[in-house]
């Protein structure tokens, strides 16, 4: 231990979303734009600069890693992960700092980089594994183990675009599970595949890191963060804001991110949403049917949803997910969701509407609900922001139900004998 | 078993990334290690291409076969063409031999540099996920022509036999030509490669430009006499296919021996080769944004 296998100091990336707009995609809009610009350059002297057209996507990030660490990456969108994913793996040059890596360096980025539909398991499993930088020599000796792990031998002489997608990833998989250089870097790859699988990466990337192997990996499923880091860093709008050990960073990366009173309220253009549509609240209603940030899980409570309704557009879904802290959806619900004449009704102005959700149903513990509103099959119209609160479980007259429980959701459900009628 | 691990170990690269300025080294080195990649995509795309084509390999055959025969039928029989017949171990060269041995290395050109101009863009997924001299790409866009050169060549042994000439002892310096004709396709297709990615209007450019470059190479008449107009003649002869055709005739069924011309030709494209490696890497780096 000790030994620095990844240091990045002071790196920035800088992109310029003023050229992305006036990019000249066509060498006439070129040719056009290079006798414009000292034209209007004299029209209106000062008026182009360049610092407002350039967006820095990491600014003055440093982080150590040590070998045989697991490093997590977590922050929002455009928190700039990805972009250091891609500084650290050379796929494109920092605009200043430096990075420095002991050990050749693997990059998964996608499953499947290069793959070739025309192309045989086989021949994909080679052409792949020489992307990802294997030798030749490296894949012969692997082959048999890349074969086992996807579970495809049947199928290794058929071109993979007869492949099911699920067999396509494992192959995909397969191949950079074998990959095995002194730095692994993985963005978010594990979302895909089915959950077996996915345990079987898991269980194959812990190995990867006991074998003294340092593994940065960007995630934003947390409890995958949560399993396999040993330490986490919290990147926002480019900056590192947070660093330390996992379960410590990501509850503080979790509360930042919702609030936790149990309401969100917004005023005029903040209210997301479109003309015909706009979201004003989101709260959460305790039995007495005031806003709450704890419910007891005993007692039904609400969610309510207030929504400003200039016109009343045909296929208004209004609804939210509800999930648990790491991410996992317990159920979504919407307004339509029961027979027509059971819809609240929608009318121009404020409606606020209520879903109540019944007693003994959640388990202790914090849950979020994430508003969605959508033209049903056409288009989301607020999709994103979100309100925490915390459940206490009552756990009522039984004595056994007083230990904490595993899952998502803890009902209380009826027992009976089988030869009982009901 | 234990040795070879800390041997492994001991033997780690270390590797820093900083911002580069300026005209980037070139790397040649790393080309090298990448060696087995390069291999790779070449065989992806032959592979990909004969598997993708109902006639597979016998496509191969055909372009150059049928195209043989139109310009036979063209500019034999309907416009009569002048051509001076090489003569080889006492027998007249005929017009389709003639036509062919220039379609030989053309076709190996023009289609080296369409695959090469078009290649950033159309690899952009491998762009933006995974690292590896870019390089990689238009050189294996050219190298993957040489099986369709290999086929077409075969073919050329076959006319010749049933033509019942004997190609002369020039052959040696064939693969010379080869080399010119696929160098001069990375120079152009390295700048039209890496324009592409800026400037996607330049892939529209170059079916265009193939065409016209035809018409200023010998493939369908004899060089020319420019003894009247000496700057077109200059022009002319700056063609680097101009030389390689030629070349190519003189290799295989006699006629003209290259002269001074082809060397200058040669050295102007090796100084746009040149220069284009230095413009390709010069704009590396910002490939994986731009794409």
């Amino acid at each position: 231990m000790g030994t620095v296998s990844v240091r990045i100091e002071k790196v920035g990336k800088r992109y310029h979303i003023g050229g992305a707009l006036q990019r000249s995609n066509t060498l006439r809009d070129a040719l056009v734009a290079a006798v414009r610009r000292p034209v209007e350059r004299i029209r209106h002297p000062g008026s182009a600069t360049s610092s407002n057209e350039d967006l820095w996507a990491l600014r003055d990030v440093s982080i150590g890693v040590e070998e045989g660490e697991v490093l997590g990456l977590i922050g929002g969108n455009g928190a700039g992960k990805s972009t250091l994913l891609k500084l650290l793996s050379r796929i494109t040059e920092p605009t200043e700092g430096v990075i420095e890596l002991e050990g050749r360096v693997g990059s998964l980025l996608e499953v499947g980089t290069g793959f070739h539909a025309e192309l045989t398991g086989r021949e994909n499993i080679y052409l792949n594994g020489a992307i990802l930088g294997m030798t030749r020599a490296e894949i012969n000796e692997r082959f048999d183990g890349i074969v086992e792990f996807s579970e495809i031998s049947r199928f290794l002489d058929t071109p993979v675009k007869r492949y099911s997608s699920g067999m396509y990833v494992r192959l995909a998989f397969a191949v950079a599970a074998y990959l095995e250089p002194e730095i692994l870097l993985i963005d978010e790859v594990l979302a895909v595949g089915d959950a077996a699988f996915q345990r079987k990466c898991l269980g194959r990337m812990e190995d990867v890191a006991e074998g003294g192997r340092t593994v940065i990996f960007v995630s934003h499923n947390m409890q995958t963060v949560r399993a396999l880091c040993t330490r986490v860093v919290e990147l926002s709008a480019g900056h590192v804001v947070n660093s330390g050990p996992p379960s410590q960073v990501i509850d503080d990366y979790l509360k930042l991110q919702w609030g936790v009173d149990g309401v969100v309220q917004w005023e005029g253009d903040e209210r997301p949403g479109d003309d015909d549509v706009r979201l004003a609240a989101v709260k959460v209603l305790g039995h007495d049917w005031q806003p709450t940030p704890v419910v007891i899980s005993s007692q039904p409570f609400r969610v309510q949803l207030d929504v400003d309704l200039a016109r009343v557009p045909e296929g208004l879904t209004i609804g939210f997910d509800l999930t648990t802290s790491d991410g996992t959806v317990v159920f979504r619900s919407y307004q339509t969701d029961p027979s027509p004449e059971y819809w609240p009704t929608l009318s121009p102005g404020r409606n606020e509407l209520q879903c109540e959700i019944s007693a003994n149903l959640l388990n202790h513990g914090r849950y979020t609900v994430h508003p969605r509103i959508s033209i049903d099959r056409v288009r989301w119209i607020v999709h994103g922001g979100a309100v925490s609160f915390d459940v206490h479980r009552d756990p009522g007259e039984s004595i056994n139900a007083l230990v904490d429980k595993p899952g998502a959701i803890a009902p209380l459900l009826t027992w009976r004998r089988g030869d009982e009628q009901p | 078993m234990a040795t070879s691990v800390s041997a492994s170990r001991a033997a780690k690269t270390r590797r820093v990334i900083k911002p580069s300025r300026g005209w980037a080294a070139l790397h040649l080195a790393e080309l090298w290690e990448y060696r087995e990649l390069l291999y790779f995509l070449t065989w992806r795309d032959i592979k990909v291409r004969y598997k993708q084509a109902v006639l597979g390999v016998a496509w191969a055959v055909l372009q150059p076969v049928l195209t043989m025969v139109v310009f036979t039928i063209v500019f034999q029989k309907i416009v009569h063409m002048p051509y001076k017949p090489g003569v080889v171990n006492g027998r007249q060269i005929p017009y389709p031999i003639f036509t062919y041995v220039g379609l030989l290395p053309w076709n190996l050109f023009s289609g080296a540099l369409g695959r090469a101009g078009t290649s950033l863009v159309g690899n952009a997924n491998l762009l933006t996920k995974v690292y590896f001299p870019r390089l990689i790409i238009p050189v294996s866009a050219v190298v993957a022509g040489l099986v369709d050169f290999a086929i077409a060549f075969v073919v050329f042994l076959v006319m010749m036999a049933v033509y019942g000439i004997m190609p002369s002892w020039h052959m040696v310096w064939l693969p010379l030509f080869v080399l010119l004709a696929m160098a001069a396709a990375l120079a152009f297709g390295l700048w039209l490669s890496a324009l592409n990615v800026l400037y996607r209007d330049v892939q529209y450019i170059i079916p265009f430009l193939i065409q016209l470059w035809m018409f200023m190479s010998p493939i369908i008449y004899a060089p020319p006499n420019f003894a009247k107009h000496p700057v077109l003649g200059f022009i002319y002869n700056l063609n680097p296919m101009a030389g390689v055709i030629e070349g190519f005739r003189w290799a295989l069924i006699g006629g003209v021996p290259p002269n001074g011309m082809v060397a200058l030709a040669s050295a102007v494209m090796l100084a746009v080769l040149a220069a284009g490696l230095g413009y390709f890497k010069r704009m590396e780096r910002t490939f994986a944004d731009v794409v």
